[in-house]
């Protein structure tokens, strides 16, 4: 055997370890579970899809996803220009501050919602946003703002400005440069971001009961009601795997339109124009609008106390109450230890995943054959690693409790199925701004190290490690944030008492009326936001490279 | 998916009656002697209850062979008791017990539901009277006649073949906030009248239980009329939340909302005084108590446990004084058993009515559907 054949049949070994990891991962702790509920649904679905009230359900579930995701792009993609336009370090800062919302519950977001729009005169008359379409869609864009805003801002900021600057140079207008310029080279972002938003949307729960009012139904919701409520588990299943098809086209869809290759990503030093000001100024007045209000709203409450504002809500933090097997102190510390278990989880898998759906892709095209099986993997874990977004927490939820229940895979009450189902949400984080970023990478970069003299794996650490790490970065401290405000598929796992975390803390802390209690809450509601900040600028500060290298 | 359901109604109904007539037949010398004499109509029919191998095991757990044995008990997420009250139990019987909380009530049941043929723990607590009977049919439970049953009134004891006991309850009243009302309100036809335009919140009751409970309470108190009720309510103006927490804290003046009355429960109020801020010996709440619908919270014995004698150990110890004195101030229900004493709030800052609303669980399996449904066509179409 020659030596580049065994080096070709080690990478080879190499690239199968890296496959099977995520492939079992996803697997046991998702397809397994999700195809035992959804298996079941497969008879009553043309049933179900011959309903009309099922089909208006499902058309409200798709258009508002749909609107939902094209507002949070409009609002959030000058947003991203903002982002890109800043410094380093008011860069970092922006990006933690806006990832705060992901971990608020929607019952105290909707709670400081409404409380806005009584204040601004929006709750009843002429201009009433109390139980409509636009309270859903403003609450959208108020949770995924940070989505669009983080993935194509950080993209945005490593795009290699000069393009622009020489299509400026000969002629073109800002417009004109920014449509035939920028626009394309920004294209794989703004797709994976679309893809998560439109996930989240079109699994919302909370922001559909709630804010909508109780004539609006989605998908999402009619699985609770019908699986919950109603013990009607053949239309649950049939409906979970309505959603399932759905999710699954879209996901492979945005796919697409993300696998467009961008290059040339390097960034020169930027100059702040008048231009940016202003884009920078209106934006800030936006973000600030959307997603300081409410918050400001939180802090005011949870500051409130009796005789006036104090700290005692915090305070109270650290006293056990009755209604939790805990103080809400140590629910914030499982949360973070958990949100970390989670994170580690979902970086690892991620990235192994990542490597393999973009690794062999320049490969396998020139390999006819046996890259077609390959290609076909890749594109599986790719479409696969994203779906637990957009998947029911009724069918995860359920799905682990119904499947995981025996040896070898007697999982449903050990206490990690907790960080495994957070991690599940937070990969697609991960993989999303991933893979567009090792698509991105110059392959001339590796050549020039190879001719460098650099041997294959120095080529990689100097070259793709840099780059890749700022969106595991990105990715991580987005699954870090969903970890830490999670309260879905684990809502369905039985829990022991003593790995209570903050959100279900928080749900408690409301369960039960009392001033006091509520005060807590709230309290309890800015800490996990503080938290969540702090958590961002930790993880995203653990890179030692300087952004501004790449 | 139904055939699959049929068919593990039929294993675990097999189970249950194997076990129930195999408890009977064994080692009759663990059965204890203390006893008391069965009063149920029913219990001749069942064997099993004839002769509970485990009663009295509170007492005497190394006799009974549990000591050292772990109990799983499963609950909703509201379930909460003071530390020392499980620990006084390990204490007295040498049996653990393991803690498995799992969403709300409705969750609770649906999942011990979805896993009667691997059921997630020995002892399930918090079916209420309004999902019992769904729980029944499915066959999740089998019979324990508990001696200490003697000390719980009869109207608590639902089921007559004991495959549940009663462990507390409480009852879902509509609360009124005092100051904001035009005048005190004291039956369900005044949230119709014009006085109370625009001031009450209900939940859904498709979401939420404190919800199901009150329409519950509109039938048991109209009958046919009930839905000539709510259009009458609809018409009063009438908002309804998915659950319980944005009712209370989002419509409710309670929140920072602008409507006066609410469906909670009638220890709201306690609540209400206990956790003020400032503190107050005055409730700000009130509760309409004809409006009253009784929950009763039970506990039962999940099919296919392999430690019947802990788990019956258990069941007795929910009936003592240990654990029943700590459910009101930990759970915001009342205890069951009537030597227990109940906190100085809950006697005085609410009323406990004097004959609670209720509707048999059968009827409400039988019509929930088409009741919950007509409601929404009422009042959401």
């Amino acid at each position: 055997m020659s030596p580049s054949r065994r080096r070709r049949g080690a990478a080879t070994v190499a690239w199968a370890v890296a496959a099977a990891a995520p492939l079992g991962f996803l697997s046991i702790f998702f397809a397994y579970p999700v195809l035992t509920v959804v298996g079941d649904g497969l008879s009553g679905l043309g049933e179900l899809l011959a309903s009309a009230p099922i089909r208006g359900v499902l058309w409200f579930t798709l258009w508002q996803a749909v609107a939902s995701t094209a507002l949070t792009l409009a609002v959030g993609l000058p947003g991203a220009a903002m982002l890109a336009r800043l410094g380093p370090k008011a860069r970092r800062v922006v990006r933690a501050l806006i990832t705060v919302p992901f971990v608020l519950p929607t019952v105290v977001v909707a709670g400081a919602f409404e409380a806005v729009f009584d204040r601004f005169g929006l709750d009843s008359g002429a201009v009433s946003l109390h139980h409509t379409v636009w309270a859903i869609l403003l609450a959208h864009v108020f949770f995924n703002y940070a989505v669009v805003v983080r993935t194509v801002g950080s993209w945005w900021a490593g795009l290699d400005g000069r393009n622009a600057d020489a299509a400026a140079i000969l002629g073109a207008t800002p417009a004109r440069a920014f449509v035939h310029v920028t626009w394309p080279l920004l294209r794989p972002a703004v797709a994976a971001a679309a893809a998560v938003t439109f996930l989240f949307s079109f699994t919302s729960f909370g922001v559909i009961l709630i804010l909508g009012g109780p004539t609006r139904a989605t998908v999402e919701t009619e699985i609770y009601r019908y699986a919950v409520t109603r013990l009607d588990f053949d239309t649950a299943a049939a409906l979970a795997l309505c959603q399932l098809v759905a999710v699954a086209t879209m996901v492979a869809l945005a796919g697409i339109a993300e696998r467009r290759r961008a290059v040339a990503r390097r960034s020169a030093g930027r100059t702040v124009s008048r231009r940016s000001r202003v884009v920078i100024g209106v934006n800030a007045i936006v973000a600030i609008a959307l997603l300081g209000v409410p918050i400001a709203t939180l802090a005011e409450r949870a500051l409130s106390t009796g005789d006036g504002y104090g700290w005692a809500n915090f305070a109270a933090l650290a006293q056990r109450v009755p209604m939790l097997p805990t103080t809400a102190v140590a629910a914030l510390w499982h949360s973070l230890g958990f949100a970390a278990l989670a994170t580690g989880i979902a970086a690892a898998v991620g990235v192994l995943a990542s490597m393999v759906v973009v690794g062999g892709s320049a490969r396998s095209s020139a390999k006819g054959a046996r890259g077609w099986g390959a290609a076909w993997l890749r594109r599986l874990l790719d479409v696969g690693l994203t779906l637990p977004l957009g998947v029911s927490a009724v069918t995860v939820g359920l799905g682990m409790l119904l499947a995981l229940d025996r040896p070898p895979l007697e999982f449903r009450t050990v206490w990690w199925i907790i960080p495994v189902a957070h991690a599940l949400v937070g990969m697609p984080f991960v993989v999303r701004t991933l893979v567009p970023t090792l698509r991105s990478i110059d392959h001339r970069l590796r050549e020039v190290a190879a001719v460098l003299g650099a041997a294959p794996l120095r080529s990689r650490r100097e070259v793709d490690v840099p780059i890749a790490s700022r969106a595991v970065a990105v990715g991580a401290a987005f699954a870090f944030a969903v970890s830490l405000g999670e309260f879905g598929a684990t809502a369905f796992l039985p829990r022991r008492p003593d790995t209570l975390t903050a959100p279900l803390a928080l749900f408690r802390l409301l369960g039960t009326p009392g001033e006091s209690l509520r005060g807590q809450a709230m309290a309890l509601a800015v800490v996990l936001m503080a938290a969540t900040a702090l958590s961002v600028l930790v993880i995203e500060g653990l890179r030692r490279t300087d952004e501004s290298l790449f | 998916m139904k055939s699959r359901f049929t068919l593990r109604l039929i294993v675990v109904v097999a189970a249950a009656l194997l076990a129930a007539a195999c408890g009977s037949g064994d080692s009759p010398e663990t059965a204890s002697p203390a006893l008391p004499p069965t009063e149920s109509p029913s219990d001749a029919s069942l064997t099993a209850t004839e002769e509970p191998t485990g009663a009295g095991a509170a007492e005497d757990g190394e006799m009974s062979g549990i000591d050292g044995t772990t109990v799983t008990l499963i609950s909703h997420d509201s379930f909460a008791l003071s530390d020392e009250t499980l620990e006084a139990f390990t204490e007295q019987t040498g049996v653990t017990v393991e803690l498995l909380e799992v969403g709300d009530a409705g969750t609770l049941v649906a999942e011990a539901i979805l896993t009667k043929d691997n059921p997630l723990g020995d002892v399930m607590f918090g079916i209420d009277n309004t999902f019992l009977q769904r729980g029944l049919d499915a066959g999740i439970f089998v019979p324990y006649e508990s001696p200490a049953l003697a000390d719980v009134p009869a109207d608590l004891q639902l089921d007559p073949e004991h495959r549940v006991t009663p462990v507390d309850y409480g009852d879902v009243c509509v609360n009124y906030w005092k100051d904001a009302v035009p005048r005190e309100p004291t039956s369900l036809t005044d949230l119709t009248d014009a006085d109370f335009y625009d001031q009450m919140v209900v939940q859904n009751p498709e979401t939420s239980s404190p919800g199901l409970a009150f329409l519950l309470a509109t039938i048991a108190t109209f009958g046919d009329g009930w839905e000539q009720f709510w259009m009458d309510l609809r018409e009063n103006g009438l908002v309804v939340t998915p659950g319980w927490e944005d009712a209370y804290y989002g419509e409710f003046i309670a929140g920072g909302g602008e409507r006066s009355m609410v469906v909670s429960y009638a220890s709201s109020p306690p609540a209400e005084v206990i956790y003020a801020d400032p503190p107050t010996d005055v409730a700000p709440t009130g509760v309409i108590t004809d409006s009253c619908y009784r929950q009763i919270e039970f506990a039962g014995i999940l099919a296919g446990t392999d430690n019947e004698a802990g788990a019956q150990a258990l069941i007795d110890f929910m009936l003592s004084e240990t654990w029943q004195n700590d459910v009101p101030l930990n759970m915001f229900m009342y205890p069951v058993i009537s030597s227990a004493t109940l906190p100085p709030e809950f006697v005085e800052h609410t009323a406990v009515p004097a004959a609670p609303l209720m509707l048999d669980p059968a009827e409400i399996e039988a019509n929930r559907d088409a009741w919950t449904e007509r409601w929404v066509e009422i009042v959401l179409r």
